[in-house]
């Protein structure tokens, strides 16, 4: 049977592992130092991480080399499936990330500007390469969630749900959803969004953003029928290993590989 | 190493270095007279995959490898290209090599793609995965999968949905697996390790 997996996520600026809240920004000062991401890397394979995702949220030429490098490091060293993202535009970027050792190249402001890039990296390199990444926010009248870009900043006017279902029509194989309200504030990941995409689509769905405790994944696992559960700052706070948060969830029921 | 320039292939070579192989990579089908063992890395789509050896000729190169005997490891869209033909490609023939078709995963009620780790059920007696427990992980990242046809060569099978498939097979000196072993953490490198040993048999060290 197939496993829900539990992924670390680290977001690289200046080839350090920052965390910030509600998609703080590096340059206000509001992004915290959490690490040197190849070592952060290791210790979450050690730890049975399922998959890595890394993003790049810096997304500049310098910022690129250094994910390169990174994603070189860590693909020598870990024997396990490798995400990489942020500022993905076109297929030569898909190119260059795949050439440094990306198993999936997760796309995101770059796919709302030019749609037809997913199909065309999704041609190329096959659907379970291609991430589709949304970073959503619960519309002021809350009867849906409108869909994000430039790191939260501007809303695009694309609903959540249609955005997912035509990512899926592109040729994306898997969707990241990330809750901008939930954010790095540890109060549990946005389950009806979580649930609502996961509806909408076949495609794998895995959640980000808020992710404070082993119940929280459970939550959203289950209630929100989430594939996988993507955590940051629980993790890279030694708040919980990999293999903590997956001991609680096997004790509740839910299907996950153990060391 | 067979690259038809799609997808990752660094981590298979890295893996494959882990499990002990010298490893080059080639664009080119002569090279592949001069390997003892090829390996046939898999992303992609079928199509396209076979389109490029038709073109490239490697199509030839590796049937020379396999009529002389010579061990091979498919992976993937690898595995599902030794097969009759497949739904991804209607029309296109697959290499032939085993029985077999290639199917798109249809149960509503799960996910496709397959992504992620799920069980291998050994099926007989698979020298490719001793030393593995029933029920280890592997990864998987496939939307097509290969259906059983009656020949009971060792292998795996692998539960989707309501969907049983072949996860790994082996077949003389031609060995394959749907799941991907250089993304598999240990189980992986345990794959590759006795693939190393059985092709040593082969072909010495």
């Amino acid at each position: 049977m197939l496993a829900k997996r539990i992924i670390p996520c680290l977001d690289v600026h200046a080839g350090r592992t920052t965390r910030g809240k509600q998609f703080g920004r590096a340059e206000k000062g509001e992004l915290r130092d959490m690490g040197d991401p190849v070592e952060l890397a290791i210790r979450y394979n050690d730890q049975g991480a399922d998959e890595l995702v890394f993003y790049d949220i810096t997304a500049t030429s310098e910022g690129r080399s250094f994910i390169l490098d990174i994603a070189t490091q860590v693909a020598e060293q870990c024997f396990m499936p490798l995400t990489i993202g942020g500022g993905v535009r076109t297929l030569e970027d898909f190119r260059m990330l795949f050439l440094a050792g990306a198993d999936k190249v997760s796309i995101n402001s770059g796919a709302v500007s030019d749609p037809d890039v997913i199909r065309a990296a999704s041609d190329h390199y096959g659907a379970q390469a291609i991430v589709l990444s949304i970073d959503a926010r619960k519309r002021p009248d809350a009867l849906g969630w409108d869909v994000y870009v430039a790191g939260g900043r501007k809303s695009t006017g694309l609903d959540l749900l249609a955005w997912a279902e035509r990512g899926q029509e592109l040729g994306a194989g898997e969707i990241v959803l990330n809750s901008i309200d939930a954010d790095g504030m540890n109060t549990g990941y946005d389950i009806e969004a979580t649930r609502a995409v996961a509806q909408a689509v076949d495609i794998p769905v895995i959640a980000s953003g808020g992710a404070g405790s082993p119940e929280h994944m459970c939550r959203v696992l289950v209630d929100g029928e989430a594939d996988a559960a993507l955590a940051a700052g629980i993790f890279h706070r030694e708040e919980y290993t990999v293999g903590e948060v997956k001991a609680v969830l096997a004790e509740a029921g839910v299907h996950v590989r153990l060391m | 190493m067979i690259d038809y320039g799609a997808g990752n292939l660094h981590s298979v070579k890295k893996a494959l270095e882990r499990a002990g192989f010298s490893v080059e990579r080639s664009t080119n089908p002569a090279a592949t007279a001069r390997a003892r063992v090829l390996v046939l890395p898999g992303q992609g789509h079928f199509r396209q995959v076979m389109a490029s050896f038709k073109r490239s000729g490697f199509e030839p190169a590796i049937r020379a490898h396999l009529a002389a005997g010579l061990p091979f490891l498919g992976i993937c869209v690898g595995l599902q290209l030794l097969m009759e033909s497949s739904e991804e490609a209607p029309g296109v023939t697959g290499l032939c090599l085993l029985k077999g078709k290639v199917k798109r995963f249809d149960d509503p009620e799960v996910s496709v793609p397959h992504m992620g780790w799920n069980q291998l059920y050994k099926r007989g007696h698979s020298a490719l995965l001793e030393g593995i427990p029933e029920g280890a992980f592997a990864y998987f990242a496939h939307s097509y999968y290969v259906d059983f046809v009656s020949e009971n060569h060792p292998g795996a099978s692998t539960n989707y949905g309501n969907q049983t498939f072949l996860s790994a097979v082996s077949f003389e000196n031609l060995h394959a697996t749907q799941f991907h072993p250089e993304k598999s953490q240990e189980v992986g490198i345990r794959v590759l390790r006795n693939f190393k040993r059985l092709a040593q048999n082969v072909v010495g060290s």
